[in-house]
């Protein structure tokens, strides 16, 4: 229903022209930016937000006692307030900034995890995770004597839910999954998850990178106790991301980093840190980048995230369909519920020839495993071609790519 | 036995007729892979990869009175093509050859651009590997004498 809604509502063509980048050849093709579960382009406000502070108001922000000071660190706390609304946070300082979704999962592996686990404790992922979501956990699996989990993948895919419900339980004390694949677009059942981490006593945390610009997130009714996504992958600026986390799990955890910003007071013998946000943003922050990130916040909730999801869902219906119908191509998950992304094989051709191939006609791809190797190994191949959306793709993209592929496959060389 | 310098000739002009047809110009690359001499399993060892590559690139060599014979494989087709040039130029070539050479047609026909800047990275790790081979060769050749 929501399709036929953002078919009338949504003016691609006027929403293309606030992103500078996308009207230039490559290779003497229009581009056709297809590598958005990546990183998406920057429309113009965002850059110019950026211009702005640093032409305009570039300062150090908190304790400054001047104007320009004043100003950037009004700016700076009002993308905080923005970001609050954009997830509907509780709190305005549940709201953490980061570097990024990384950054945001090794603040809380680290500062939670390692305080909090002991041997015999488990820790629950998904087989679908990136390695951010893998990686810091074994890091404090191996610190604290915790063992890690992992939902199974079946072929589709998606989670093995039995598998997975019988691995969360008493002994689980963190569940760390991701919303949306970055490797294959499936949208997990969170939902139930969450309800059952509940039940256990297990704490929560989601890596939003790429469900945060698709879906209204609400962290309140999704009840996990953290959330964490990009700035970057949302048509912000890189190098700057969001923790969020529920007050009292926040106040309970270590903070990452000492230094400037995140202390209360500090004598040789002794120091006491800040409150939340504070305590985890030790020294001066990605200010510009972050006070552009809530003209991107703004961006988006302005074109609404459920148009935004229509369109996209559309372009991915088109991709399947058309690359369905080629022979020798597979597609990777095959899930019903996804987003934004296909990811596929091409009979004949490695996945890096094929990014090289359609390269040459201006069609940006990404190839390889997607920062997501135990999955690739679990599907027995190396890595995939993948095509990830963003709300300024066109279906005329769409079947350009479908067609490049088409005469690839033409060409079958084996 | 046409030199390296002759060779590097032939392949610019053949570049040449396909112009600017980038897709060509790479279904070209992968041919040319095609006609490589199959590299035996035995030699598909971890100690025969080129360190530096994205693909997998397995590189071996031997001496034919005092010319350097190369043999390889690679896991994608424009890695393949790509070694396969470097193997159409500098194979039967003497040790000496092998080791100054410039391969400025690789520049000439404007590689870097056709195949971008990380595989450029793997195609002067496969150089870098082939001149090695040559100059272990030479190096042993002049301990023998």
């Amino acid at each position: 229903m929501q399709n036929s809604v953002a078919e009338i509502t949504l003016d691609i063509e006027k929403i293309r022209k606030d992103f500078p980048i996308l009207h230039q050849e490559v290779n003497g093709f229009p581009l056709v930016y297809f590598d958005n579960a990546a990183t998406t382009q920057k429309p113009k406000v965002v850059i110019e937000a950026l211009e702005n502070y640093y032409a305009g108001y570039n300062s150090n922000i908190h304790r400054g006692a001047h104007f320009l000071a004043n100003k950037a660190t009004i700016a700076f706390e009002d993308t905080r307030k923005t970001i609050a609304q954009f997830i509907n946070s509780a709190e305005i300082e549940e709201v953490i900034f980061t570097k990024g979704t990384t950054d945001g999962i090794n603040i809380v592996a680290q500062g939670y995890g390692r305080k909090f686990l002991k041997a015999g404790d488990e820790i629950l992922i998904s087989g679908l995770e990136h390695h951010s979501n893998i990686v810091p956990w074994q890091m404090a699996a191996e610190a604290t004597g915790a063992t890690l989990k992992v939902i199974p993948v079946l072929e589709n895919g998606t989670w093995d839910i039995n598998a997975g419900f019988k691995l969360l339980n008493e002994n689980t004390k963190i569940l760390a999954v991701n919303h949306v694949s970055n490797a294959l677009g499936t949208v997990n059942p969170i939902e139930l998850f969450i309800k059952k981490a509940r039940e256990v006593g297990a704490k929560v945390l989601i890596d939003g990178a790429q469900s945060a610009s698709h879906f209204d997130i609400d962290v309140q009714a999704m009840d996990c106790d953290f959330f964490v996504f990009s700035g970057h992958k949302m048509f912000g600026p890189t190098g700057c991301g969001i923790l969020y986390g529920k007050r009292a799990v926040l106040e309970a955890m270590d903070p990452y980093q000492g230094g400037g910003e995140m202390i209360k007071e500090v004598t040789f013998e002794k120091t006491t840190y800040n409150d939340i946000p504070f305590k985890f943003e030790a020294g001066t922050p990605n200010i510009g980048d972050i006070i552009a990130l809530k003209v991107a916040a703004d961006y988006i909730t302005n074109i609404g995230r459920k148009n935004i999801a229509a369109h996209i869902n559309r372009l991915l219906k088109r991709a399947t369909d058309g690359l369905s119908k080629i022979e020798g191509l597979r597609i990777i998950g095959t899930s019903e519920n996804k987003i934004g992304v296909v990811s596929f094989l091409l009979d004949g051709y490695h996945p890096f020839d094929v990014g090289m191939l359609l390269d040459a006609t201006g069609i940006a791809v990404r190839t390889g495993h997607h920062c997501a190797q135990p999955l690739m190994n679990g599907f027995g191949i190396e890595g995939t071609v993948r095509a990830s959306f963003a709300v300024y793709n066109t279906i005329e993209e769409v079947d350009k790519l479908v067609k490049a592929v088409e005469r690839l496959a033409a060409r079958k060389r084996k | 036995m046409p030199s390296i310098k002759e060779l590097e000739e032939e392949i610019i002009s053949e570049f040449e007729i396909l112009g600017d047809d980038r897709e060509s110009t790479i279904f070209y690359i992968m041919e040319l892979g095609d006609k490589l001499p199959q590299l035996p399993e035995k030699f598909k060892i971890d100690e025969n990869l080129i360190k530096g590559c994205q693909s997998k690139v397995w590189l071996t060599a031997n001496e034919d009175n005092g010319k350097v014979r190369f043999l390889a494989d690679s896991n994608t087709d424009i890695t393949k093509g790509l070694i396969s040039l470097l193997i159409r130029v500098l194979n039967g070539q003497p040790r000496k050859e092998i080791i100054n050479a410039d391969l400025a047609f690789l520049n000439k026909i404007g590689m870097d651009q056709v195949i971008g800047s990380q595989r450029s990275n793997g195609l002067a790790s496969m150089i870098r590997q082939m001149k090695m081979f040559a100059l272990a060769l030479d190096t042993k050749s002049e301990a023998n004498a």
